[in-house]
C-alpha cells in the first residue's frame, strides 16, 4: 500500500530521491482524505524552497490544503499535466500524480522524514 | 448487517447510520448529526444524480407537523408566506423571519389536509424553528407536533427517479406535480411522497417512520441499482444545489440577511391578510431596497472561490463569497456572493481574492445549471 522506497512528511507528502533530484507528491492517504482533487497550484521553476516551507496548494471539491516541501532546494519543474488532469493525484498519487521536482540541496534532511513504516503508523493513528 | 454503536459525542444518528458505514461512507458532523459526506466520490455521486439517480438520507431534516382548525392562518402569522393559499396536497418554499426581518430558516411547507401542515426545516435550525413556531401559534387553536426525531426522510433524485420509485408506490407519480405531496404506500410502508428536492433535477422525497427507514433504503437501493442509482452524500448535495442556484442556510441565508438580499423577495407575501412576524421590518426593507445582492460568479481561473473569500471591484471591496465549488457539470469554478447592488449587474467583471492572488469573476445569471425539460 505505502511504497517502501519513499520518505514521508507528517503532512502527507512523499519524496523520491534519484541522484540529486527529489520528486515530490502527496500520499494516497492524503488524496483519499481530500476527495476529488480539482486544482493543484505549484511554484514556478527557479524558486528556492526551504525544508517544510509551503510550496503550493491542492484543492478538492470540498477542501483546500497547503503543500509542504519535504526537502529544501530549487524547483526544477512542476507537473504541468496536473493543470488539465488534477484527478490523477487521486488515481495515481505516487506515479503520474507527482507534483514537483526539486534539486536536492542537503541530503541529510532526508533523515528528518518518516520511512514507510513510520508513516503507516502515523496514518493508522487516524 | 453490523450494528453500529450510537455516537457518544452527543451528536445524533439517523436510523440509516449503520447502512452508511457499511457502504463505506465518510461520516461528518452536520448540524449536530452524524451524516455521510461521500460514499465514493463527490464527482461520481454528483454525475449520477445529473445523469441517472441518487439516493439521499435526509433524516436529519426537521419535520414539524402543525394541526388545528386555524393551522393555516396560524402559520401565515408565523412565516413570510401564506400557507392558507396552498391547496391540499401542494407545497411552497417559505421562510421564518425574526422581527427584524432576518432569516431564521428557510423551509418547505406542505399542506397535508385542510387543517394539517408539514413544515420541513434545516437540521441545525429545527429546534429553533420548532420553539419559534410553538410560541407564534400559541394564541391559536392549533398545535405543533415535532416529528423530527421520529421521522426519516429519504430522497430519490435524478432523471431516473420516477422510473425507480413509480413501481414501488401506489402514489401516481405521473400526476404528482412539482411541489406536491401525497400520502400512500412505498414498498409496503406508509409514507408521504413529495415531488420536491434540492438538486435541480426531477425527484422525490419520501417521509416514513424511523422504523421503516432501513427497509425503505435497502429496497430503493436495490430497485435503483439497474438504473445506475447510487447513494449520495452531503458533499454532492452541496455541489448539486449550488449549480442549481439554491441557497444554503448558513452560507447564503442567516439571521443578518433579509429575503430581499438573497433574491427571494418574491417569497415574502407582504400583502397577505393579517399580521406576521417581521412584516414591519420586511416592508421597510422592501421599500429601501437591498444593501447587497446575491449573485452568481463564473470564476476565470483555476482556484476555487470559497465561503468567506473577499470580492473586489478594483481597489474597492465589493462583497464576499457565500459558496463556491468546481462545478462538476460545467467543469468551471462557480460561486455565489453578496455584492453591492451596483456590482450585481450581469456581465460585470469582479475579482475574487483566492489566498494571495486574485481571480477574475464575471457576474452571471443564477442558476448555473437548469435541467432540460
Amino acid at each position: 500500500m505505502i511504497p517502501s522506497d519513499l520518505r514521508y512528511t507528517k503532512e502527507h507528502e512523499w519524496v523520491r530521491v534519484e541522484g540529486d533530484v527529489a520528486t515530490v507528491g502527496i500520499t494516497q492517504h492524503a488524496a483519499d482524505q481530500l476527495g476529488d482533487i480539482v486544482f493543484v497550484e505549484l511554484p514556478e521553476p527557479g524558486r528556492v524552497l526551504a525544508q517544510f516551507a509551503t510550496f503550493g496548494v491542492v484543492e478538492s471539491v470540498k477542501a483546500v490544503s497547503d503543500l509542504f516541501a519535504p526537502v529544501a532546494g530549487e524547483v526544477l519543474e512542476g507537473n504541468a499535466s496536473l493543470l488539465a488532469t488534477p484527478e490523477v493525484v487521486n488515481s495515481d498519487p505516487y506515479g503520474t500524480g507527482w507534483m514537483l521536482r526539486i534539486r536536492l540541496s542537503d541530503r541529510s534532511q532526508l533523515e528528518q522524514l518518516l520511512d514507510a513504516a513510520a508513516y503507516e503508523a502515523l496514518t493508522a493513528e487516524g | 448487517m453490523t450494528e453500529i454503536a450510537l455516537p457518544t459525542d452527543g451528536s445524533r444518528a439517523t436510523p440509516l447510520l449503520s447502512r452508511h458505514v457499511a457502504l463505506g461512507a465518510r461520516m461528518i458532523d452536520f448540524g449536530g448529526w452524524q451524516m455521510p459526506v461521500q460514499y465514493t466520490s463527490i464527482l461520481n455521486e454528483h454525475r449520477a444524480v445529473r445523469e441517472r439517480a441518487g439516493l439521499f438520507d435526509l433524516s436529519h431534516m426537521g419535520e414539524l407537523f402543525v394541526e388545528g382548525p386555524d393551522a393555516g392562518p396560524a402559520l401565515a402569522g408565523a412565516l413570510v408566506t401564506d400557507p392558507t393559499s396552498l391547496e391540499v396536497g401542494r407545497a411552497h418554499y417559505s421562510m421564518i423571519c425574526a422581527p427584524d426581518g432576518g432569516v431564521i430558516d428557510d423551509l418547505i411547507v406542505y399542506r397535508l389536509a385542510e387543517d394539517r401542515f408539514l413544515v420541513v426545516a434545516n437540521a441545525s435550525n429545527a429546534p429553533v424553528v420548532s420553539d419559534a413556531l410553538v410560541e407564534r401559534i400559541e394564541a391559536s387553536r392549533s398545535i405543533l407536533d415535532d416529528g423530527s426525531l421520529a421521522t426519516a426522510l429519504v430522497a430519490v433524485q435524478g432523471p431516473a427517479a420516477r422510473g425507480i420509485l413509480g413501481p414501488l408506490t401506489d402514489v401516481n407519480l405521473a400526476t404528482l406535480r412539482y411541489y406536491a405531496i401525497a400520502e400512500g404506500v412505498v414498498a409496503g410502508m406508509p409514507a408521504l411522497v413529495a415531488r420536491t428536492g434540492y438538486t435541480g433535477e426531477d425527484g422525490f422525497e419520501v417521509f416514513v417512520d424511523n422504523a421503516a427507514a432501513g427497509e425503505l433504503w435497502d429496497i430503493l437501493l436495490g430497485a435503483g441499482a439497474p438504473s445506475g442509482l447510487v447513494p449520495v452524500g452531503l458533499g454532492a448535495r452541496d455541489t448539486l444545489r449550488l449549480e442549481a442556484g439554491m441557497p444554503l442556510y448558513g452560507n447564503e441565508l442567516d439571521r443578518s440577511t433579509t429575503p430581499f438580499e438573497a433574491g427571494l423577495g418574491r417569497v415574502v407575501k407582504l400583502a397577505k391578510a393579517g399580521n406576521f412576524v417581521g412584516r414591519e421590518a420586511l416592508t421597510r426593507a422592501a421599500k429601501a431596497g437591498p444593501r447587497r445582492l446575491l449573485v452568481g460568479l463564473a470564476v476565470r481561473g483555476r482556484g476555487i472561490a470559497r465561503h468567506g473569500y473577499p470580492v473586489w471591484a478594483g481597489d474597492r471591496r465589493a462583497g464576499i463569497v457565500t459558496s463556491g465549488t468546481q462545478s462538476p457539470t460545467l467543469g468551471l469554478p462557480i460561486a455565489m456572493a453578496y455584492v453591492a447592488p451596483g456590482d450585481a449587474v450581469m456581465g460585470t467583471m469582479l475579482e475574487v481574492e483566492i489566498r494571495d492572488t486574485r481571480a477574475v469573476a464575471e457576474v452571471v445569471p443564477l442558476p448555473f445549471y437548469s435541467r432540460a425539460r
